[in-house]
């Protein structure tokens, strides 16, 4: 029997593992996907809210502010890429800046620190490509931005070496109650434990249904994106937002912690939570509302657009509550924004339920909360050769838009949740994020990782099951030369 | 210190570094990323390459090893799996590069030659709506799996643009076994060479879709199915024009770009219209010493002429080295009516003569190439058939042509009336 | 009277082939354009290109190519023949990869070194 089982290990699932890791719990931590983080966590707008958003009073509120602040610390600490390069949101014309005002007082309810009412003039000054039709700002400086898949690895990956176990390709077919605890089946085993966390974010009123009826509902809602070439990065140095309306904070312009620039989302209500497809409607949105925050904006820059769907639920507030009918039965549901930023927040709250429920618990003495990722492109000339005289993959350069070595690569398939996928190597080290797309690096990865691994490069997948590549060997017969 | 570095060793590196070894140089190197010589030529395993510089049908790998036999016949040093990470412009100039032989190393070189060739354009670049499975390639990356790993990539296809790579694709994968189902194509013309078109589709009964393009992408995992919409005359769907493939493949051969990242890292002034490099005539940048040849300059449709252009950078580079004089004195190059773009975009009034190359912005029947100078004179005029988009064209403009010119020059295309 | 596009190089010239004048080319520009109008109506023929196995090599295929036009119907017959054939490195430019396919006189060679 396990102590705690985890159901989903996006950056929910792997915030709640990282800080159950740190007391001696026996932890399970089961992902349907292939990968880690392969839902929402992987596409949305990888930013870290400030918190002045959410009405006060809320878990929104409460946790964001607080999540803001874990995130900065757990970035420098695992090595995520953070940046805390602040945010605006733009006003345009008077009922904007009423609500300024209004988001302005709710921030500071909330606690969000340093906010700051920018009129035309100061915006104009500090960001020169913004239309000349906004009349002033709202600036939040804690609003940061992040490698939100980065920062969800960083945390499963501190989980898993300190002791909890991750199964990946465990989807939860059925979940009873068992003596003590609850019986959670997956392809990959029946597993038992005392108590349940059900992170499973677009699908957890699915999961949930599992064991009872849920008094909610998730309603997912998609979002899509462009993501510029690094030519594009510099037009803005903050993230920038328009007014909140009912659908959500709006069309964000931002830079990327990786140096490009991502603009969207819309927001479309969906019925199938698989598709993420892009729409030419949905598109053409997201460039006719982005180009009024920054007209300048060229689209023919853009290398990848790609589509994310929102946890949101029939409730207004973040669904973290145990089940009154199943006790030690667990949501942290309807995970929408600002649930990146708060993500951190939410594992501490995960942990603290069961902190009160097990009194008696006391933090590991050798729990070690670090990890190592080498980012050669960063390193110093001389931090280079040397990596490079101790490995000589670390001179091989695989990725020609991102300068990613095979050195990276193997680190990364030898890692502690190592990848079996293209995608899966491509998130751990930047391969294939360029403006390329991975047409040069592509194959030479899926080679690496059927090298590592001893697989068929045939067998070597784009990313989740389904996602095959190649369709077999030409030439397949073989046979002698009749010269 | 190097008298010339080369970055890239594909065919424009090749006939650079070879040339300036024949003009004398003996301390030249050539910095290649791949694990050989050749560059994309290997993967280009059909013929058609050479009819003009070795007056015979080869293929590609047959042309690169020409030149790579050539080089190893030279002095000149080699590099492979070596990737250059910036490029300093100075007296010298500093070249940055790592490899697992050398690691990180800083080289100083009198002359570059930039020669890296281009990328091709991704789905993202022409943003196509749809979901995002497996089973969408760039017409190369298929191209190089299938003819130098030995893997297929599919089993029915449809492939978007008919560029050369996209035509030569279609003719491949139905070789190796697959069924293409569609070449489409969003402009009312190929992009591709005629012969191609004969050779690649017709030969095979592919259909192509002119004036249509990819409007859809079905399928979570793998391609399911592509949806193909007829455009109007502003390229825009025409909605109830849709056909419905199914397919588990999606080519795409929408367009090559330029690599020129370390080009604007160096701060090398660029052409917005070729995304290359700036260039005179003898392919020098605006930075003396700095050459630039290839598809690095612009996206050329025949080898043969990436190596006549390189030989001009591998010689100029030599001068270079050698300490010729260069006149200051240029004319300046501007495209006129039906022309996209002109490489070079300045010529240096002391020269004997100039190759303009250019490509017309749409097609044209009998017509012709008109080159007047700033005051209107007519300097030059060339009679075409047959000018399209797809197919490069090429001038020479002589000495006392160019002398006659006043203030610069517009080569423009015009039609001419039938009769 | 046919219209036919060259393909003998990239040029592609629009020819006139005569059918009931022996054949009789025009709009080429160059005697080739003239063979190849003739030889497309009456028989047409392609150089096939593609790849054999090869095993120890720097690539696990080698690209080949028929050292000559082949009848174009023969193309798929080609490709199977090709399917059976497994190269040891080295190989070198030139070298003959099977001979006399098909018995069309037609010898398939490789087109690079492969060390």
């Amino acid at each position: 029997m396990y102590d705690v089982i985890v159901l989903g290990c996006g950056v929910v699932g792997a915030a709640t593992a990282y800080q159950l890791a740190r007391y001696p719990l026996k932890v399970a931590v089961l992902e349907a996907q292939n990968d880690v983080a392969n839902g929402t966590t992987k596409a949305n707008s990888a930013i870290i809210h400030a918190g002045y958003d959410p009405e006060p009073g809320t878990l929104m509120a409460k946790l964001n502010v607080e999540g803001n602040r874990m995130a900065g610390e757990i970035c420098q600490k695992l090595q995520v890429p953070f940046a805390r390069v602040g945010s605006l949101v733009l006003a345009f014309d008077e009922a904007d800046l009423a609500t300024l005002r209004t988001l302005y007082d709710r921030g500071v309810a909330n606690g969000v620190p340093g906010l700051e009412l920018w009129d035309q003039s100061q915006v104009r000054q500090r960001e020169p490509n913004l239309s000349q039709e906004v009349k002033g700002a709202l600036y939040a400086p804690t609003a940061g931005i992040v490698d939100p898949w980065q920062y969800a690895l960083a945390m499963a990956e501190v989980a898993v070496t300190n002791g909890v176990e991750l199964h990946r390709s465990a989807p939860v077919t059925a979940i009873t109650p068992v003596e003590g605890g609850y019986a959670v089946t997956t392809p990959k085993g029946v597993f038992e434990g005392r108590y349940v966390f059900n992170a499973t974010g677009v699908f957890a009123d699915q999961v949930h249904g599992l064991l009872e009826t849920p008094d909610y509902r998730i309603t997912p809602n998609r979002g899509e994106y462009y993501l510029m070439d690094k030519s594009q990065h510099e037009q803005v140095s903050r993230v920038i937002f328009q007014c909140p309306n009912e659908n959500g904070k709006g069309v964000l312009v931002s830079p990327t912690i990786h140096g490009n620039l991502i603009v969207g989302p819309n927001a479309q209500p969906v019925e199938d939570r698989h598709d993420l497809g892009n729409t030419a409607q949905g598109l053409d949105f997201v460039r006719e509302h982005a180009t009024r925050s920054v007209p300048g904006l060229n689209f023919r820059e853009n290398i990848r657009n790609f589509s994310g769907i929102r946890a949101n639920s029939t409730r207004h507030d973040f669904i973290l509550e145990e089940s009154p009918n199943h006790p030690g039965f667990f949501d942290l549901a309807g995970i929408k924004s600002p649930g990146l930023a708060s993500a951190a927040a939410i594992g501490k709250w995960a942990c603290e339920q069961i902190l009160e429920k097990e009194t008696q618990l006391e933090p590991k003495q050798d729990f070690v909360d670090q990890r190592t990722h080498v980012v050669f492109h960063t390193l110093s000339r001389e931090e280079k050769n040397a990596l490079i005289a101790q490995d000589p993959r670390y001179g091989r350069v695989i990725c020609r838009c991102e300068t990613v070595t095979e050195g990276e690569i193997v680190a990364a398939l030898h890692s502690p949740i190592p990848p079996h996928t293209i995608n899966g190597v491509k998130r751990r080290c930047n391969a294939g994020m360029g403006r390329c797309q991975g047409g040069f690096c592509g194959p030479r990865v899926q080679d690496i990782i059927a090298r590592e691994l001893g697989l068929n490069p045939c067998e070597v997948l784009m990313d989740q099951e389904g996602t095959y590549v190649l369709t077999g060997e030409t030439k397949a017969q073989g046979g002698k030369a009749h010269v | 210190m190097y008298e010339l570095i080369v970055i890239g060793g594909g065919p424009a590196g090749l006939a650079a570094a070879c040339e300036a070894w024949d003009k004398g140089l003996r301390r030249i190197l050539i910095l290649e990323r791949d694990k050989e010589l050749g560059g994309i030529l290997n993967q280009c395993i059909h013929n058609g390459f050479g009819l003009h510089h070795f007056k015979e049908e080869l293929t590609g790998p047959e042309y690169a090893g020409r030149f790579i036999q050539q080089l190893q016949a030279t002095g000149v040093e080699v590099q492979l799996d070596t990737m250059v990470l910036q490029l300093i412009p100075g007296t010298p100039h500093q070249v940055h590069c790592v490899s697992a032989q050398h690691g990180y190393q800083i080289l100083e070189t009198q002359a570059v030659v930039l020669a890296m060739g281009c990328r091709e354009r991704t789905r993202g670049t022409i943003a196509i709506p749809g979901e995002r499975p497996a089973g969408i390639f760039t017409a190369g990356a298929a191209q190089r799996y299938l003819n130098m790993e030995g893997y297929m990539v599919g089993r029915r296809v449809v492939i978007l643009g008919s560029g050369d790579i996209g035509l030569i694709m279609a003719r491949r994968m139905t070789l190796e076994g697959a069924k293409v189902l569609a070449c489409v194509e969003l402009m009312p013309y190929s992009g591709g060479l005629t012969r191609n078109i004969v050779q690649c589709l017709e030969d095979y009964n592919i259909p192509l879709y002119l004036s249509h393009t990819v409007t859809d992408i079905r399928g979570h995992n793998r391609v399911e199915q592509v949806t193909v919409s007829q455009v109007d005359e502003n390229r825009r769907p025409i909605p109830g024009t849709e056909m419905v493939f199914d397919c588990d493949t999606l080519l795409l051969s929408v367009g090559l770009i330029p690599e020129n990242e370390l080009t604007r890292q160096a701060g090398i002034p660029m052409d917005r219209r070729t995304n290359g490099a700036l260039v005179y005539e003898n392919m020098e940048t605006q930075v003396p010493g700095i050459f630039a040849c290839g598809n690095v300059v612009h996206v050329h449709d025949l080898v043969d002429y990436v190596t006549a252009e390189s030989q001009r950078a591998g010689a100029a580079a030599a001068a270079f080295v050698q300490g010729a004089e260069q006149d200051a004195a240029s004319l300046p190059l501007t495209n006129g009516d039906g022309v996209g773009y002109t490489v070079p975009q300045s010529i240096r009034r002391n020269v004997d003569k100039a190759q303009v190359m250019f490509r017309v912005g749409r097609v044209f029947h009998k017509s012709r190439i008109v080159v007047r100078d700033q005051a209107g004179n007519l300097i030059a005029q060339f009679p075409r058939e047959h000018m399209a988009p797809g197919e490069m064209e090429q001038i020479s403009l002589p000495k006392v042509l160019l002398e006659r010119a006043v203030g610069g020059l517009t080569v423009s295309a015009e039609e001419v009336a039938e009769g | 009277m046919k219209n036919l596009i060259c393909i003998v190089c990239p040029k592609g010239c629009h020819l006139q082939v005569d059918e009931e004048n022996g054949y009789a080319v025009t709009g080429n520009s160059c005697p080739r354009g003239a063979e190849y109008g003739k030889t497309e109506l009456l028989h047409p023929t392609r150089v096939l290109t593609s790849t054999v196995r090869v095993e120890g090599g720097l690539h696990r295929r080698l690209p080949v190519k028929t050292a000559a036009p082949i009848p174009k119907e023969l193309m798929f017959e080609a490709m199977e023949a090709l399917n059976g054939v497994t190269l040891t490195a080295p190989v070198t430019v030139g070298q003959v990869v099977i001979s006399n396919l098909l018995g069309t006189g037609v010898d398939v060679v490789a087109t690079r070194d492969m060390k």
